[in-house]
This record gives C-alpha cells, structure tokens and sequence, in this order.
C-alpha cells in the first residue's frame, strides 16, 4: 500500500472523493447543464409573464394571488421546481448508473470508501449542480424585475432546501429501484408532472377541492414554494405555518438520507 | 510457509439455501501468487469479494493482514486492489480520468495521482490512448486500464477475477505478460479463472474448487503430479466406435476418461501407447500426445469438464 494512502483521510473525506468525481463527470454535461439553467427560466418568463400572466391579470387582476402580479406569484414556484428537477436529474441518473447501469459504486466500494459515503458524495453533487440553477434563475428572475434582489435572496436558499430534502429522498427511492423497466417512465408521467400541476404552483393550493389538497401537502414543492413566496416577496405566513413547512422539508432530508445510507450499504454488500 | 497475508478457515457463503462457499481453508503468503480454479458457479468469485470486504459470510473466520474484512472493511480494502469480473469503468470519463478519480478514492494527493497515472498508463500501455474516452476503448484495452486502476494505490494485494475472460488470444498474452511482471515484483495476487493454461502460467499454488468446496490443492505441477499422468493420448474413432473400443483401451493405460467425441487416455509415455493400439489393428481417425495438463486435473477431481 502506497503511505498516503490514508485509512483515517478517508473516513472523514470519503465523500468529498465522491462529490469531487461526480462533479468531474457532470462537467461533461456543463453545456446541456448551462443551456437548460437559462433556457427554461427564459421559456417560462415569456410565456407566463406574457402569456398567461397578462390573461390572468386582465381578468382577475392580483386578487387571486394574494396582490401580485401572476408571474411573482409564480416565481418562487418555479425556483423551487428548478431545484427539485435538479436536484432529482442528479441523483436518480447517477444511483441507476451506479448500482445498474454501469456499476460504479461497486468500483467505488471496493476502495476503502464506504456505501453511505457514496451516497453523500452523489448528494453533495447534486446540491452543486441545484445550487448553480437556482442560482441562474434567480439573477433572471431578478433581471427581468420579478423579484427583487436585497428582499429575495433567501429565497434561493430556500429553493435549495427544498431541492436537497426532495434528493435526498428520490436517492433513497432510487437505490432500492432493481429493476428500471417502467420506474423512470412511471416517476415523470405519474409523479413529477402531477407534482408539479398540484402543488400550488400556478394557483393557491386553497383554489383546489379539499379532497385534492392533500397532493400539495405531501408534496415537497408545495412547501418549498410556499417558503420561497414568504422569503421571495413577502406573502403572509404564519409561524406555525413556516415551521410546519420547514420541519416537512427537514424530515424529508433526514428520512431520505436514512434511508440512502440503509440501502447505499445492503446493496453493496452482498 | 511465510508470512501469512490471508487465512481463512471454515469459510462458509450462503445465500438462501444454496451454499456458495462451503467451508474452506485456505492461507495466502506474501508474495505469492495464489489461484482459485474451477468452473463458473464453483465459488471462486463469492471468495473474492469475502476476501475483498465486500461480502459478508454466514460463517468461518477469515483474517486479512490480521482483520476480519466484515469489522474492518475500508482498512482491509485500503491495501487491495481489486480487478472485477466485469468492468466497471466510467465509461464517459477518459482513460487518464478514470484512473485519476480512482486515485483519490484511496484519498491519495493530486501530485502523487497525476505523476503515478503516468506510470500506469505506461504499465498498461495506454499511452496513445490516454486522452480517449473509456467507451472507445477495445475489451483488452479496458481490461488492462482496469487492472492499471486497481494499482494505483499500490496495493499489497492485487485480485483479479477472471482477468482473461472473453478476450482474443493476443490480448490475453499481453495481459498475462503485464501481471508476470507484477508478479516479479513482488505483489501479492490473486487469481480466479477457469482457464487451465491461465492458472498454469500465473499460480505459485492454487486450490481447485468445485461446488463450493475445494477439492486439492497444490502447485499446478503438483497437482498435475498428483492427479493426472505425465501424458495424455487423445484418439477420436468417431462417435460410434468410441464406445466399442474404449474397454480395449481401459486395459492398456492407467486411467481413461471418454469423452463425448473423443477418448483420453492417461499414461507416461503417449508415443508408446498410441503404437501399442496401432499394433491391435486399432487406427484412430485422429490421435494427439500431449503433456498433462489441470484440466485433466480437474476431470479427475470432479468427473466434469471445466468449461461445460
């Protein structure tokens, strides 16, 4: 064995190791990655702020959205769904890859680098990558007046929050998937995009029948998003409210991450 | 025997109710290069990732470098490196990539990865290909760059799992040639194959195993010695006769397996016993004296041919 080679180094920064090659290996993708941060907040400021915002504000004026403009409204929806795409793109491709597709981690385990150490590192990747695109909406959303930069920056944060408590839970999901046949299909058509109509992002999640509320409530986003209105421009939220939202978000985190380093290790072991 | 590197003992995998492994005991020296033989579904890849740290077995004790793998797993694998049955690169990363980021797993520094990939692409001879990404590289190129990777760390312990399996003769002669000069070297390697000529060239000592259990073991002469003649008379009379004249033959030779198409018969000197048949008026359509070789070994041991 080589002398820097470092049983004790490794223990403590096995997972930098593994977010350090992660990043390596989505700097491969750094041109998608950029066109897709900035493209998809261009797309939507033009259709919904011209679009659709100006059909809503014409006829409802901001009465509906709590007296802004439907595009602020939205806004912090949109911060908060970039985030959890994000954060998702980056840990179900990689723990499919890792386990299934390619094998890596079984590469990586048989250093001395532990399973929950992987599943860290891939974590901390992709808190990398949903840091850079919630940060290049926000300079557009601001750019574009939306929001306003000295009150809003929170809510970037915020955004990531919701992106790292929502990865941490797909890697989770994600590390027991044996079988990818219809997972992937079933996870966009049946999870991502009902998540995203139902989640009180173009409207109030109160607009929504009682019964169809519940959507909203388990949904990551719609917590993520309300923070983001609350830190983005100031919509009323009572205390009890914010910290309900933030301890979901938390418990989501904790859960996920549990769950990760449970099925990270058992997997790896045979 | 020396130094003691591994030592298991009673060495028990079971998965459900099939038993991969089934209570073996084995020692590996420093320095010496240690094979497990015998046909696929034997064991021999259970073994390696018990050994490896990344297995854990139903029962027995096995002892790396004086730890059990199952307590101390990234201590054990810090001084291994493992050469998997099947690939594992990154296939989207370049050659130098590849072995870059799996330097500093091992958490070894930017400065010493960067001058040992050098090294290692000149040990693999993956100089010209250094720049290319991994998916472009042919089967003996990346079994190569794998093995490159597994010694970045400069491991005490080098185990490779079938490291020849489906490549073409003169990749498999390049390989063998790179692990001789480890071997040289003095590095510790294990070797899991069923390729009788493999284990022949590569293994001080091996055990054959079988069903999860290890039927002899010995130096590959030894167990040539031991198990098999000093020669091999292979005759062919066509399907049909060859069941007719094979009691002829049993009463002329010490041993004799038959064979689906062909008859083997065990003997020290070939030449004399193939005259002796020609003199009964017995003529094979094809007749071929070889040396002894493991999987003659092998067909003693278990009464089966190793690739079935």
């Amino acid at each position: 064995m080589n002398s820097g080679v470092s049983v004790e180094n490794i223990r403590r920064n096995g997972a930098l190791y593994v977010a350090e090659s992660r990043i390596r290996q989505m700097s491969k993708w750094k041109g998608i990655i950029t066109v897709v941060a900035v493209g998809n907040p261009l797309f939507y400021l033009v259709a919904i702020g011209i679009g659709i915002g100006i059909l809503v504000t014409e006829n409802s004026g901001t009465s509906g959205t709590g007296g802004v403009e439907y595009i602020v409204f939205i806004a912090p929806a949109l911060l908060a769904n970039t985030a959890l795409l994000g954060a998702m793109d980056e840990t179900v491709f990689p723990v499919m890859e890792g386990f299934k597709w390619r094998k890596m981690f079984y590469a990586i385990n048989s250093t001395p680098i532990t399973g929950p150490q992987i599943a860290l590192g891939v974590f901390l990747a992709a808190l990398v990558r949903v840091a850079f695109s919630v940060f290049v909406y926000w300079i557009l959303l601001v750019a574009f007046g939306v929001l306003s930069l000295q009150d809003s920056w929170i809510s970037v944060f915020v955004a990531m929050y919701g992106g790292a408590a929502f990865g941490a839970l797909m890697m989770g999901i994600v590390a027991g998937v044996k079988k990818d046949d219809y997972f992937l299909t079933v996870l966009g058509r049946l999870v991502i995009t009902p998540l995203f109509l139902f989640s009180g992002t173009f409207f109030p999640l109160t607009n929504m029948p009682i019964y169809l509320q519940p959507i909203g409530w388990i949904s990551p986003l719609w917590h993520t998003t309300e923070l983001g209105r609350y830190f983005g421009y100031g919509q009323e939220l009572s205390g009890t409210m914010l910290t309900i939202h933030f301890l979901f978000l938390t418990a989501m985190l904790i859960v996920g991450i549990k769950i990760s380093n449970i099925r990270f290790t058992n997997r790896l072991l045979k | 025997m020396s130094e003691s590197l591994i030592s298991a003992r009673g060495l028990t995998k079971k998965f459900g109710d099939f038993t991969a492994v089934d209570g073996i005991d084995f020692d590996v020296a420093k320095g010496e290069s240690f094979g497990l033989l015998g046909p696929n579904g034997a064991g021999k890849s259970t073994t390696m990732r018990i050994i490896a740290a990344t297995s854990r077995r139903t029962s027995g004790t096995i002892s790396i470098l004086g730890r059990d793998p199952e307590e101390h797993g990234p201590q054990v694998r810090a001084h291994l490196g493992v050469v998997p049955q099947q690939d594992n690169l990154d296939t989207e990363l370049t050659v130098t990539e590849n072995l870059y980021i799996y330097g500093r797993y091992f958490g070894l520094s930017k400065k010493f990865v960067n001058k040992k990939v050098e090294e290692l692409l000149a040990f693999a001879q993956l100089e010209e290909k250094k720049d290319v990404k991994v998916e472009a590289l042919s089967g003996g190129m990346k079994r190569r760059l794998t093995i490159a990777r597994a010694l970045v760390s400069e491991p005490d312990i080098l185990m490779l799992d079938e490291p020849t399996t489906g490549l073409d003769p003169q990749a498999r002669h390049i390989l063998w040639d790179r692990l001789f000069r480890l071997k040289e070297d003095g590095v510790t390697l294990i070797i899991t194959t069923h390729f009788m000529d493999e284990a022949e060239q590569l293994c001080d000592r091996l055990v054959v195993m079988d069903k999860g259990k290890i039927m002899a073991e010995g130096s590959p002469a030894e167990l040539i010695k031991k198990y098999a003649t000093r020669e091999v008379l292979e005759v062919r009379f066509g399907s049909d006769r060859n069941k007719e004249v094979a009691p002829i033959l049993r009463e002329m030779c010490e041993r004799i397996e038959e064979l689906p198409d062909r008859i083997l018969l065990y003997v020290e000197d070939g030449e004399l016993l193939l005259e002796a048949i020609a003199a009964k008026k017995l003529h094979p359509n094809t007749s071929l004296v070889r040396r002894s070789s493991l999987e003659d070994v092998f067909l003693r041991l278990t009464g089966r041919s190793l690739i079935e």
